[in-house]
């Protein structure tokens, strides 16, 4: 007997503004005016809040800081996409979701300085705290996305990782059970490159990180990262997949880390100066700056009066996180379970009594 | 009342609270058609449905996760690992996840689940299927461990620990699950969580034990003035049971099977030591597994403490 073809699969790739401002008009999502200048806002209002946490790193006032640099339309984009009611599984290096589905800006300052309120998501919104163990937290939005399913909410669960959480068991476990049970999840890899200094070729053999999800039994598209419309089509699509019961998809955003891993690593160690540069050309925001300036969206006035709305806002969010009063010593003990164990009471009075 | 063995007693417990608390959901490798292969979820997918009882993929750590997301959702959801040796690529989970969501959160989400897995030694079976590593989950600030050791707490272990609104291991001593058969009352009935039980009152000596070492315990030291305490929630751990205990026969010996070194035994020593050493008439005795893997059937009997040897540690201490 002859071998026989028994399934064929081809990736797709989505791009629609290319790096000059133009847009793939018939692919260009329905969104107002507004809209894409509400997009534009919230990139411009992610970047300047990396580059001020960046400063601030510098200055001591906070910690150890993943910049989100390069990055800011694949998390916008795909946020952006969202309902408030849907929840979101974040890594570390997502801010740009954080801002975009309204997270407070000062409990991110707060995070990042050490002050674990910052991870406190406020009513309303289900942005989870973000997974520092790498790609481990899939399996929950998969559980989550189940758990919705059988509430009957109208609920999405999304997840973003970053392309070194590929290699990792648990996106095999949380990708191979979204197939089995078809919740309505969505996973964003955010596939900048680098994974500290181990390079996207190092973390798979696969010609792309997309194609991965096909051996799930479900859909996988990669799409141009640093396309704002490209990210946002490509997630709107998912959920709406997702809501009416289609099952889950993944969407690899093909972007990049302009910035160090951290504020405690150094790229220059592994990576050149040229491939930096390379991708600086493909600046996110500048490209959607150019597609708003061709519509007649945007002028010089515009930019220096979003310039400073934006400095202020964060201004106004530094402020409000280093003003924020100290946390009390006791409070490690008291939300580690619903009440304290006899012995986290014992601790807690020693510890209470050092605050007096 | 009806004599109910463990297995039957933590059936009845499921299926009782699945009836009164729809946002419990049970998940695992084979617990649905098969009812898990010691047979402890059976006949709940057919009263309880596939969304109720999800049969999974082969994925310890997948399962976990999966249940950790489900919590935070707000739904009670119930893994079963087929045996605690298998638990381990789940230990990120429990370790890094279920444990600190709620304090990582303040409070805005938490985890309830429980992780219910047959453990211990002596049913024959093969490698990594007779493990009790207890000790590990006891050192994970954020999650309680609870080791029924009959089929009346078991289901009274169970029902608190479905309720509770924190993460649970529940350990099923396997060599127990249809040695005992007792009567267990239909309805409901609770154990608190962290409360130990006086299995037998005495008073020369404090003998502590749980899971499937109580049996052994029980019967070997009938002859012995013992006062023997189940354990029931090795964390947090009823101290208060354990030192009063302890002041009055000034004697302890401790039982486990897991290896004796940072075994739980070595935590309640320390703690008899800090907190009533001056009450002691002699030192703390452990009678553990030593440390070695757990051997196969043919050795298991000199791995596990016996009665010799259990016998012999009272022996000691009481001629000290």
């Amino acid at each position: 007997m002859p071998k026989t073809i028994i399934d064929t699969f081809s990736v797709s790739r989505l791009e629609i503004l290319d790096t000059e401002g133009n847009a793939d008009e018939t692919l260009l999502p329905d969104l107002s005016r507004e809209d894409i200048l509400r997009l534009y806002e919230l990139l411009v209002l992610s970047r300047t809040f990396d580059g001020r946490a960046l400063n601030l790193q510098r200055e001591g006032r906070i910690g150890t800081y993943p910049s989100i640099l390069g990055q800011e339309a694949a998390q916008v984009g795909s946020a952006f996409a969202l309902e408030k009611s849907d929840w979101v599984f974040p890594s570390f290096r997502e801010t740009g979701m954080h801002i975009t589905m309204g997270y407070p800006l000062d409990l991110l300052f707060r995070y990042w300085s050490g002050d674990e309120r910052g991870l406190r998501c406020p009513d309303g919104l289900s942005v989870l705290p973000v997974s520092v163990s790498v790609g481990t937290h899939l399996p929950h939005a998969v559980g989550a996305a189940m758990a919705a399913r059988y509430r009957g909410d109208p609920v999405a669960v999304v997840a973003y990782f970053g392309d070194g959480a590929t290699s990792k068991g648990d996106f095999h476990e949380a990708f191979n059970l979204a197939g089995v049970f078809r919740p309505p999840v969505v996973f964003i890899c955010q596939n900048n490159q680098w994974a500290i200094s181990v390079p996207r070729s190092r973390q798979t053999a696969a010609a792309t990180l997309a194609q991965k999800a096909f051996a799930y039994g479900f859909e996988g598209i990669q799409v141009d990262g640093n396309d704002v419309f490209a990210v946002y089509s490509a997630t709107r699509q998912a959920l709406e997949r997702a809501r009416s019961g289609g099952g889950p998809t993944f969407i690899e955003c093909y972007t990049y880390r302009i910035s160090h891993h951290t504020t405690a690593d150094d790229a220059d160690r592994y990576r050149s100066s040229d491939e930096v540069a390379e991708w600086q050309k493909k600046d996110p925001i500048e490209r959607l700056r150019r597609f708003l300036e061709k519509r007649g969206y945007w002028n010089k006035e515009y930019q220096q009066e979003l310039e400073k709305r934006v400095r202020e806002k964060i201004d106004g969010a530094v402020q409000k996180a280093e003003s924020a009063a100290p946390a009390e010593r006791s409070e490690i003990f008291l939300t580690v379970f619903e009440s304290c164990t006899p012995r986290q009471k014992g601790d807690l009075e020693v510890t209470a009594d050092a605050d007096v | 009342m009806p004599m109910f063995n463990m297995v039957q007693a933590i059936n009845l417990a499921l299926r009782e609270e699945m009836e009164r608390d729809d946002r419990i959901v049970l998940l695992g490798e084979d617990v649905g058609k098969d009812g898990g292969v010691f047979r402890v979820t059976d006949g709940l997918l057919e009263i309880f449905g596939e969304q109720r009882v999800v049969d999974t993929p082969l994925a310890e750590s997948g399962i976990v996760g999966t249940a950790i997301g489900m919590a935070l959702y707000g739904l009670r959801p119930v893994a079963e690992i087929q045996f605690l040796g298998f638990i381990y690529p789940a230990f990120d989970q429990i370790f890094s996840h279920a444990s600190r969501y709620r304090n990582r959160t303040r409070g805005r989400f938490s985890c309830p689940l429980v992780i219910r897995t047959p453990y211990g030694a002596g049913i024959k079976a093969p490698e990594l299927h007779e493990e009790s590593s207890e000790a590990f989950f006891c050192h994970m600030p954020g999650i309680k461990v609870v080791v029924p050791s009959g089929p009346y707490v078991a289901k009274g272990l169970l029902l608190s620990a479905l309720r509770d609104p924190d993460p649970v291991i529940f350990l099923e001593p396997t060599r127990l699950y249809r040695m005992i058969k007792e009567e267990v009352p239909e309805g409901e009935y609770t154990l608190p969580l962290g409360k130990a039980r006086i299995a037998r009152e005495g008073n020369e000596v404090t003998v502590i034990a749980w899971g499937s070492m109580l049996e052994r315990v029980l019967k070997v030291l009938a002859p012995y003035d013992a006062e023997i305490i189940d354990l029931l929630t090795l964390s947090p751990f009823d101290e208060e049971t354990v030192l009063r205990s302890v002041r009055k026969t000034g004697r302890v010996v401790i039982v486990h099977e897991a290896p004796r070194t940072c075994g739980f035994g070595a935590e309640l020593a320390a703690t008899v030591a800090e907190q009533a050493i001056l009450h002691l008439r002699g030192p703390i005795l452990r009678v553990a597994g030593p440390d070695v893997p757990v051997p196969l059937a043919k050795l298991v009997e000199h791995y596990l403490p016996d009665g010799a040897k259990i016998c012999a540690a009272v022996d000691q201490l009481l001629r000290y």
